[in-house]
């Protein structure tokens, strides 16, 4: 590392002393470790694997079997005639998951390269938590959009393949883009976890044995820490961090052409776009609280690297982007109500007074009213069990939001005599089936990957300075750049 | 740019005045009802019967429907029948939302046809279809003896995960094309008649060239009564229903 370590200025008399003391318990870039000490948590982490461990996993890993093998097995054996899709109800549960899953996808971009581009410096613990999440939710998205299709076999043909017969996919459908979209953010997601793992990984490889060792050989690339390989890092991640944003908004957008081009009362609106990235970052940023806190819980040394001030953060950035999705909300309904368009006035009625009703009040209880009613509270933001319950029904409210979207107004067209309506089948297991997948990897990752950026902490304690913005002293790496 | 014919058109390139091929005109006054077509179709198409549970679900799979609807409050009420197929629209919703180019508009025809051998079932067609007529084949759906004896060899069968809808009966066309080409003919008028329009008794479905100024249904079209189905949207459809009859209709 090419930065000179700075340590705590002197204290002078028993009261400084008492306010430096709660300064390191509050700030972990204030509450310096020795770097072998450091590195040792981390390693330990991925190795100490209790049998508790092991039971976790292989309930997860039979409710994959049960979910995606067994129920989506017979499915697509059967036809999609098991689940709860009829006419005119065409699209279900599977796309509301899609959504979804994209949508907590989205959060662990946006922690880690939105907070990385600002400089924000509670970051550096848990971004690499946040980027397994977007990987790992990615794919459930990808097998959500599988399972939807009829013939799934055959979805291939989304590929531009050269063939004999000269058959070309049409770019100009919205699932096209959706498909090009969501690949290009899962390499893309993908490279941008992978370049910060690196000096990990060769740390890990320093310091194991065995198959480890080889396994962290091969994925470290040959890393040495020279000051060019350092830089080179650095140029990379500048550039990912950067180049990440827009397509994190793109994909979401793209989601919400989807629905936003169909030629349908309640799809067809412009504001979808920006309505749809504020719902991802919404559930997203809910969803990285719930993994923190769960992964603060269950692993080893943990609590030294995520703190009540990392909470007290994500806590701030929910309640801002729960007023932001209100007003987005606010913004499409009232222009949808106000046109007084016939169809879309009956929609926006089946939506609040039809049978899914208490979905919709769900929705703004969820996303609204939970959120602001606590989050500007400072204890409950750093009580970690209190942010994951604020987590879940946020990402309760989310998911009610998508299944008004989806769903519920697919029941109501334009030719009355075929409105319907929508009874979840075989698309139950399947999700339950896919959080348990999502589960699974992130529990096997967690004995791979070192799950805190090792690095990032250590550079982040040696080169740090105290800045004062009003009455807020900020710890803040900004000389380092 | 040159153009590749190799690659499917996805919208019909319609200009002004132009008219669609082949065209249909439903008289509503004269409609009982009596859902034969909707038997006839299904016989005709291959569309297989999904049982009791499924169609109260919304999975029946008829290309066509008689909408049953009531006007006026009870005791003054009126029933009004609105057979709905396929409307054949020049300028599709389905088509251009298809990711694979299995819903495309043929140049020949100028009907909006489905290729089932390409379709992967994403459904997208169906939701952007204002009409609500594609059916999606939610499973295989048996045919027990002898009802596989009673199969049309002209038309496919379809798989589970294909979308379907009407064709216009286009395998109808086709025949009688065939057999007026081999005669040195044109198709005269009344020659081609989709299942629906044979098997009605009152005579409400007529199907025919719209782009032949003297044939049967382009003058019913004309004659004032006609309306098309969700016009506003702009999607061109090919169906015309007549309504509006001197005579007192349904009582």
């Amino acid at each position: 590392m090419s930065v000179m370590a700075k340590p705590l200025a002197h204290a002078h008399g028993h009261e400084e002393h008492d306010h430096e003391a709660e300064l390191r318990k509050e700030h972990l870039l204030l509450d310096p470790k020795p770097r072998g000490e450091m590195n040792a948590m981390v390693m330990d982490m991925m190795g100490g694997t209790t049998w508790k461990f092991w039971v976790v996993a292989a309930i997860m890993g039979a409710l994959v079997l049960w979910g995606l093998v067994y129920s989506w097995g017979i499915m697509i054996a059967q036809g999609l005639g098991l689940a709860g899709v009829n006419q005119p109800v065409y699209w279900g549960l599977f796309l509301v998951h899609t959504v979804f899953w994209i949508g907590i996808s989205h959060a662990g971009t946006f922690v880690s390269a939105l907070l990385r581009v600002f400089k924000a410096e509670f970051r550096r613990p848990f971004t690499r938590a946040a980027e397994l999440m977007t990987t790992f939710s990615l794919a459930q998205a990808a097998v959500m959009i599988f399972a939807h299709m009829g013939r799934v076999w055959l979805a291939y043909w989304m590929f531009p393949l050269p063939n004999q017969r000269q058959l070309w996919p049409n770019f100009h459908s919205p699932l096209m883009w959706d498909f090009l979209a969501i690949n290009t953010y899962l390499l893309s997601s993908t490279m941008y976890l992978f370049l910060p793992l690196i000096p990990d990984l060769a740390m890990a490889r320093d310091r194991s044995t065995g198959w480890r060792r080889k396994l962290y050989s091969i994925l470290a690339l040959g890393w040495r820490g020279t000051e060019g390989e350092w830089t080179h890092l650095r140029h990379a991640l500048n550039i990912f961090a950067f180049a990440i944003l827009p397509i994190m908004f793109s994909v979401h957008t793209i989601v919400s052409w989807d629905f936003a081009v169909a030629m349908r009362p309640g799809w067809s609106s412009t504001i979808f776009g920006p309505y749809f990235v504020v719902g991802a970052i919404h559930s997203g940023v809910a969803a990285v609280g719930m993994v923190l806190v769960a992964v603060r819980a269950f692993i080893k040394n943990m609590d030294y690297f995520i703190r009540p001030e990392h909470f007290d953060a994500l806590g701030k950035l929910m309640l801002i982007i729960s007023m932001a999705w209100a007003y987005f909300f606010f913004n499409d309904f009232m222009v949808q109500w106000y046109g007084g368009d016939r169809w879309t006035d009956e929609l926006l009625h089946f939506h609040e007074a039809g049978k899914w009703g208490w979905i919709w009040f769900l929705m703004l209880i969820c996303n609204i009213a939970v959120p602001w009613l606590t989050l500007w509270n400072k204890t409950i933001r750093r009580t970690p069990w209190a942010m994951f319950i604020i987590g879940l029904l946020i990402n309760v409210g989310m998911w009610a939001e998508r299944f008004i979207i989806v769903p519920v107004s697919l029941a109501i067209n334009r030719m009355p005599f075929r409105w319907g309506d929508y009874e979840p089948g075989v698309e139950v297991p399947i999700f339950i089936g896919s959080v348990a997948f999502f589960i699974l990897l992130y529990m096997l990752a967690s004995r791979i990957l070192p799950l805190v950026p090792v690095w990032e902490v250590q550079e982040g304690q040696m080169a740090h300075s105290i800045r004062k913005y009003g009455k807020e002293p900020v710890v803040t790496v900004s000389d380092l750049e | 740019m040159a153009k590749n014919h190799n690659i499917p058109e996805y919208k019909a390139e319609w200009k002004a005045g132009e008219e669609g091929k082949w065209g249909m005109a439903i008289d509503m006054d004269i409609c009982t009802g009596c859902n034969a077509c909707v038997a006839a179709c299904a016989m005709e198409n291959n569309i297989p019967f999904v049982g009791e549970e499924d169609a109260g679900y919304g999975r029946g799979m008829h290309w066509i429907r008689i909408e049953r609807l009531w006007e006026g409050k009870y005791p003054e009420v009126k029933t009004e029948f609105q057979p709905v197929m396929c409307q054949q629209c020049g300028s599709a919703p389905c088509e251009p939302v298809c990711p694979v180019f299995a819903s495309v508009h043929s140049q020949a025809e100028k009907l909006n046809v489905q290729v089932y051998n390409r379709c992967v079932g994403t459904r997208y067609c169906a939701n952007n279809c204002p009409y609500v007529v594609r059916t999606f084949n939610w499973r295989d759906y048996d045919r027990p003896e002898p009802l596989n004896n009673q199969l049309n060899p002209d038309v496919t069968v379809r798989q589970r995960g294909v979308m379907e809808k009407c064709t216009f009966c286009v395998q109808r066309i086709h025949k009688a094309q065939d057999q007026a080409k081999s005669e040195g003919r044109e198709v005269f008028d009344g020659e081609v008649q989709p299942a629906c329009a044979q098997a009605c008794p009152a005579d409400a479905i007529v199907f025919g060239r719209i782009d032949d100024p003297e044939s049967r249904v382009s003058k019913l079209a004309k004659q004032g009564r006609g309306y098309k189905l969700l016009e506003d949207l702009n999607t061109l459809p090919q169906v015309t229903y007549l309504k509006g009859g001197s005579h007192v209709r349904n009582g």
